[in-house]
């Protein structure tokens, strides 16, 4: 699992079904605090999506955006409960951000 | 198969009696600990699971006449392969079956802590809820009516509130009450997507005739349609070829499954907490949102971590300090009174082994028990009360430069109290590159008995300048840590790189006696060690400096020190200088005892002041203590390397880096303070 500030690493499949839409998706470390979303899709092992699944990431979970200093990890407010998230991890979480 | 002998618990069973066997189950911060103490009071024993750095908490203990043994089980969020700590709550379960299983969820956020109970569920013993915390949901805005969800999911549901001891002998009875006569009904079970419906029943039909006992078939199955590494390889073993390769075949087509599973499980979690769940919180500012709006912002965060830790140091030596020349004079210096008096007529090596040997390492280390009571206590109570999450959270940024993690710092900051307890700390650390990296480091950071000698001998060899000596020497280890730290995670470590997920539990009261444990807990370990390791080894360097003669000036310690006497003069030390160096090994106040025994003039400061100064000049006295800071740490600190990492290759590793490092320290310090400090 890497834990840096590289961002996209998505596979190119995935980025066209998400962007097929006419909502835009984004990475959950792009959205600003106070900006809520809906989870769309969790990149990567079983060892990542099972530990983001159980603490609420899923597909379909509300979350917002409680701290982005912009650089080092996040706080997300998910499920009534807030979780720090690693910028790297905050990046494989694409959502779509509420107008 | 080893686990089945390995996980069997320690059983007590006296006088043919029947025990219940209960395992107490929950995620982490849903106050857990707390009902485990409460139950069980200070009848535990914490060890470890077999094989495993993780804490085992068990207690035996009576409750309207029956005999319980109550397992904790770690705390996690879910029951994949992917920590220890879950796999040991999984095969627990698994293997030993437990009468009943207590599970104890956090009421503020419950839908997130009913993903464990879906988890739970699957497996074959039946379970009881604790509904805990249902005071702090309230101030949060959320209520949850325990009879409708009980009704739901067709399990009892016992409110509670541990912190306040409401409820914790309710949820025993309940417990008891399902252990004899089994749950009242079936309960409610979460399923799977119904577009993954199909694929799981046929996983199960190819592989149920080859799961191997006393494994659930229809759980095999969807640990293995999840993907869970552990489980799959089991069964990859257990089946036939040509059925794996239909498996796996199925599960190509299926990639997506876990997010079927986890999706199932929260259609479940939203079914069942459908009526019994009611959030209101419109323009609601809670308590913890408020604290955070500081803890966790940015700057102020750091700020208020700067003056939180500058109040545990402050707190812990503004009272541990004079308590501990109490220990000292009045404790240790009597009983070593005592014993010369009493052992006076006999021979003289005997006084000398009781008093040199065995007072002076051990009794030593005791001393700094009040100094360490009071540290764990001002740290136990930032842990308690959730502050220690958003530590984490402001120092991961400057941890992650350093190939370290948010969650490293914690167990580093211990470490200024004793390097002990900061090595077993870092258990909370689930990567294991991180901990490991964590686990070398710690030996880095000064703890309390580093820091006594060098104010001591800052003192006596720089009276003019003791403050600047001191803060810089203090600093000098850290900025090596963070080098050190910063060159090997991009030498060693550099692929594996931990993740940062870490949930920020909501601020409440701290519970004084879950703190009282938990410091009691740490002096045990930490005493443990005192009594095993150091006594052992006090009473061989002890030895070493006393034979063959019984003069420390011809002592076999003296010819090691005279042999090494190029190496020291590289650092323009002496003899005895190295030797005091070499003895700090077993407890780093040796370091000042040895040099006022082979100085002739004891330990007291005073005397120290007076002889030192003309043993060594501004650059070899600035090389020594540059050298004992980045020495090997004492022995008790070694030996928890070595129980931490389970490895002798990187605990002596360790050693030689940490010798090399103290050897090329004095070295550059000497040479460069030579030429410009004369």
């Amino acid at each position: 699992m890497h834990h840096d500030d590289r961002t996209d690493e998505r596979p190119s499949a995935l980025n066209g079904i998400l962007s097929a839409g006419h909502h835009k998706v984004v990475p959950l470390a792009d959205l600003s605090p106070g900006q809520s979303g809906t989870v769309l899709a969790l990149e990567g092992g079983p060892g990542f999506v099972g530990r983001m699944a159980a603490l609420g990431f899923t597909p379909g979970a509300e979350v917002t955006m409680v701290r982005n200093p912009g650089r080092g990890p996040v706080i997300v407010s998910v499920l009534d409960t807030s979780v720090a998230l690693g910028r790297g991890q905050a990046s494989r979480v694409q959502v779509r951000p509420k107008e | 198969m080893h686990h089945q002998e390995a996980l069997r618990p320690s059983r007590v069973q006296e006088r043919g009696e029947k025990v219940i066997s209960i395992a107490l189950a929950g995620q982490p911060n849903v106050g857990k600990s707390t009902v485990f103490n409460l139950l069980t009071g200070l009848n535990q024993h914490v060890g470890n699971w077999p094989g495993k750095t993780v804490e085992r908490r068990e207690g035996v203990f009576e409750h309207h006449g029956e005999r319980v043994h109550l397992v904790d089980l770690p705390g996690t969020y879910c029951l994949t392969a992917a920590s220890p700590e879950e796999m040991i709550a999984r095969d627990y379960i698994i293997y030993h079956r437990p009468d009943v299983v207590m599970v104890v969820i956090n009421a503020a956020s419950l839908e997130r802590n009913l993903y464990l109970v879906a988890e739970l569920l699957a497996l074959p013993s039946p379970i009881v809820i604790g509904l805990n915390m249902m005071d702090v949901a309230e101030q949060e805005g959320i209520w949850v009516d325990a009879e409708k969800l009980a009704a739901a999911m067709g399990v009892p549901v016992i409110p509670m509130v541990a912190s306040k001891n409401q409820g914790v002998h309710d949820f025993l009875d309940a417990a008891l009450k399902v252990a004899h006569e089994g749950l009242p009904q079936e309960p409610s079970r979460p399923e799977i997507r119904p577009d993954h419906r199909e694929v799981l029943g046929a996983i199960e039909a190819l592989l149920g005739p080859w799961v191997p006992e006393p494994y659930p078939a229809d759980w095999v199955a969807l640990k293995v349609l999840e993907g869970d590494a552990e489980i799959t390889e089991r069964m990859k073993s257990a089946a036939p070829p040509e059925v794996w390769a239909c498996v796996e075949d199925l599960l190509r087509q299926h990639e997506d499954a876990l997010i079927a599973v986890a999706g199932g499980r929260y259609a479940w979690i939203r079914h069942v907490t459908q009526g019994a769940l009611t959030k209101s919180r419109l323009g609601h500012v809670t308590l913890t949102q408020r604290l955070d709006a500081w803890a966790t912002h940015p700057f102020w965060g750091l700020v208020v971590l700067a003056v939180v830790l500058a109040a545990v140091f402050g707190l812990t030596y503004a009272l541990g300090g004079p308590l501990q020349g109490w220990v000292e004079r009045y404790i240790v210096g009597a009983l070593a009174a005592g014993a010369a008096r009493l052992l006076a007529p006999g021979p003289a090596w005997l006084e000398g082994l009781v008093v040199d040997g065995i007072l002076g390492g051990v009794g030593t280390m005791f001393s700094f028990l009040p100094i360490l009571a009071i540290f764990f206590a001002t740290m136990g109570i930032l842990e308690d009360v959730g502050y220690m999450a958003r530590a984490a959270y402001i120092m991961d940024r400057f941890m992650h430069a350093l190939g370290l993690h948010g969650k490293s710092f914690m167990p580093l900051f211990l470490g200024f109290g004793c390097n002990v307890p900061a090595i077993i700390g870092t258990r909370i650390i689930e990567s294991r590159p991180s901990r490991l990296l964590t686990i070398l480091l710690a030996p880095l950071v000064p703890c309390t008995a580093r820091l006594a000698v060098l104010t001591v001998l800052a003192h006596a060899l720089f009276p003019q300048k003791a403050l600047l000596v001191t803060v810089c020497l203090t600093a000098l280890p850290l900025l090596v840590l963070a080098g050190v730290g910063f060159i090997a995670h991009r030498l060693l470590f550099r692929r594996d790189q931990a993740a940062f997920i870490m949930e920020m539990p909501l601020y409440h009261q701290p519970n004084w006696r879950t703190i009282g444990i938990g410091v009691w807990q740490r002096l045990v370990a930490f005493l443990r060690k005192a009594a095993t390791v150091i006594l052992a080894v006090s009473v061989v360097v002890w030895a070493l400096s006393t034979f063959p003669y019984g003069e420390i000036e011809t002592s076999l310690l003296a010819a090691l020190g005279r042999f090494l006497q190029p190496v020291g003069a590289l650092m323009g030390l002496e003899w005895r200088q190295v030797v005091a160096i070499l003895t700090s090994f077993v407890a780093k106040e040796n370091a000042v005892a040895t040099l006022g025994v082979l100085y002739g003039v004891g330990e007291s400061a005073e005397a120290l002041s007076a002889v030192l100064p003309g043993y060594f000049t501004v650059a070899s006295g600035l090389a020594f203590l540059v050298a004992e800071m980045l020495f090997i740490p004492c022995v008790a600190t070694v030996a928890a390397i070595r129980q931490e990492t389970g490895s002798w290759k990187w605990t002596l590793g360790e050693i030689l880096f940490l010798a090399l490092l103290a050897f090329l320290g004095g070295t550059v310090t000497y040479q460069v303070a030579r030429l410009w400090l004369t």
